[in-house]
């Protein structure tokens, strides 16, 4: 089943991706597309079969609580667009 | 001009040790045959020279205290997604455009602490994402066996620059196939390692569980030596395998007579006729050597790419939400307030195909569809590991192509996303079970290259590197250089 219009406004909204009107139909039949390749899985039988999410034998790594050196604030900080002294600046949160 | 481009590591290694060049004269030249090539070949998104010339004076002083390494002195390219300190770091993308990392990756640092000399950074696809390096926000890379083709993707850029010797290695990174699939399309050999075995810290994430950095070079031999130098644990990488890395070097030469290697059809279906009969000499060639071959079934083949497209994007909407233009990267200007800055700086800085994938992935995730898609694909996962292992009890390795098709034309499957993904159908089950593969030249076809791709079990690099050498010895495959002048 093709991506409605309003689908796509979701999901573009959910990952806060801009869109014009124009892009929005390309990727709606792009995206149906490659949905529809997807059907393949519904053929085949997972009853029972359990979810991989890592390759690897999974467990958690725990290291030592302790101190070591790390970045400086100002190496931190380096690559920020905007900021005003020590603090990233952002635009305004809640409308007045 | 001077023919060390034709070098690799290893011979250019045994001259350095000899003093017959130095790492100064051997940079110099390579930097030489950049400045000659990359206008027609755009491997590179940035050529570090001061660096390199900085690192050779300290690596020959290095050559000349007699404690110089196997990769001490060689210039090297990294794809531009793996962290270089006070060098950018782009990824081929406008967000990260400016971005000048604060820290290196563990692999950067190994191979800095080997003296290795770093020429530049590799173009790619942007984020990873692609097959071809024609999805770099900058410019594609051409092939430099037939300049209207592209060098696979998404490492086009250090798969095009060991193959026209712009430099004697490069590291890339295989996430469905991209070290693999460019290494076989410029005729090289590329190595995925077992997921694991070399870190990813200062890999910018694409999709972490199946995100893999490994050795792109002109021959087997220098393959093992700088897998040799990135191998090995990581604290800083918590999926980094706590064991100690082998002795890859020795793996060479080793008789593959008596290997069982199995021959997986459903990798043969579908594929150009003319990469099958080229597969098909290769394969008899491995008969020839020793090797006993049988015919395997892996049935799930089919719906491997189903289950990465649906995986991959997944992890990369969740990794990929990290670039909001408040703490690094592109930002986008003359916004009202911090929610118009989102939208406008993610529409303005992703390029098409990382769009593509990182809403794929959200719908993927999003309520009411993540059973259907994400939980199902994660339960093919299951099933396309169980038969590699099933196999892996009857076989040592087995052997398929790298890619179903030739390097194809610039622009060709641009328009047509799913034609494009069909590119990876070989490649991609490897990154889903997290088992090692090596994709070796496996002939030509009109002037192009055909690689040969070998899959064995977890952490058998050694054996897959004993069957692609005695294979490569066999042959002259590796020995032949793109004709740029």
């Amino acid at each position: 089943m093709p991506l409605s219009r309003e689908e796509v406004i979701h999901i573009a909204t959910l990952c806060r991706i801009g869109m014009t009107d124009e892009e929005m139909d390309r990727i709606a039949d792009q995206l149906s597309h490659i949905l529809e390749q997807f059907k393949a899985l519904d053929q085949v039988d997972t009853d029972d079969v359990p979810p991989t999410a890592q390759s690897i034998d999974t467990h958690s790594v725990f290291k030592e609580d302790a101190s070591r050196p790390s970045l400086s604030q100002e190496e931190t900080l380096k690559n920020a667009p905007m900021r005003e002294g020590e603090f990233l600046r952002i635009k305004a949160v809640l409308e007045d | 001009m001077s023919d060390h481009h034709h070098l690799t590591v290893h011979e250019a290694h045994d001259l350095l040790k000899r003093k017959e060049l130095s790492s100064i004269e051997l940079t110099r030249d390579i930097l030489e045959r950049v400045s000659q090539t990359e206008e027609r070949v755009k491997a590179y998104t940035s050529v570090t020279e001061e660096v390199a010339l900085q690192q050779a004076e300290a690596a020959d002083k290095r050559i000349a205290a007699g404690e110089a390494g196997p990769l001490t002195g060689i210039p090297m390219q990294l794809k531009d997604n793996m962290t270089t300190q006070g060098i950018k770091t782009t990824c081929s993308s406008r967000m990260l455009e400016n971005f000048i990392p604060p820290y290196s990756a563990t692999v950067t640092e190994r191979l800095y602490g080997e003296g290795a000399v770093l020429l530049g950074k590799g173009n790619m696809d942007e984020f990873a994402m692609g097959s071809s390096t024609e999805n770099s926000a900058f410019f594609p890379t051409h092939n430099p066996w037939g300049l209207d083709r592209v060098p696979g993707g998404s490492s086009g850029g250090p798969a095009a620059a060991v193959s026209a010797g712009e430099c004697l290695f490069a590291l890339g990174s295989d996430t469905g196939g991209s070290i693999r699939q460019p290494a076989s399309f410029c005729s090289i050999v590329g190595l995925k390692p077992t997921y694991g075995l070399v870190s990813r810290y200062g890999l910018v994430a694409f999709a972490s569980s199946l995100d893999q950095i490994g050795p792109m070079t002109k021959d087997v031999a220098d393959a093992a030596l700088v897998l040799q130098a990135i191998a090995g644990h990581d604290p800083l990488d918590s999926t980094s395998a706590n064991r100690p890395a082998p002795d890859y070097g020795a793996a060479l030469g080793r008789d593959i007579k008596g290997l069982k290697i199995g021959v997986p059809k459903e990798y043969f279906e579908g594929i150009d006729e003319d990469v099958g009969l080229v597969l098909q000499r290769a394969i008899d060639q491995l008969a020839s050597l020793g090797a006993e071959i049988g015919e395997v079934s892996l049935p799930s083949t089919g719906s491997a790419l189903a289950v990465y497209y649906i995986i991959a994007p997944s992890e990369a909407s969740a990794n990929l939400a990290r670039y909001d233009g408040v703490k690094y990267g592109f930002s986008a200007p003359d916004v009202e307030n911090v929610w118009e800055a989102l939208l406008k700086t993610r529409q303005e800085g992703f390029g098409p195909e990382v769009k593509r994938r990182i809403m794929l992935g959200t719908y993927a995730l999003s309520t009411g569809y993540y059973d259907a898609y994400y939980l199902k694909a994660q339960k093919v996962r299951t099933l396309i590991r169980r038969e590699f292992e099933a196999a892996f009890e009857q076989y040592d390795a087995l052997v398929t192509p790298t890619s179903p098709t030739l390097p194809f034309q610039l622009g060709e499957k641009l328009d047509d996303p799913v034609q494009m993904y069909m590119s990876d159908i070989d490649t991609i089950p490897v990154n889903i079970a997290g088992l090692p593969a090596i994709s070796v030249p496996g002939g030509f076809l009109e002037g192009l290259p055909v690689g040969m791709q070998l899959i064995g079990p977890p952490f058998s690099e050694e054996r897959l590197f004993s069957i692609a050498y005695a294979y490569e010895q066999s042959n002259g495959w590796h020995k032949l250089r793109p004709n740029l002048g």
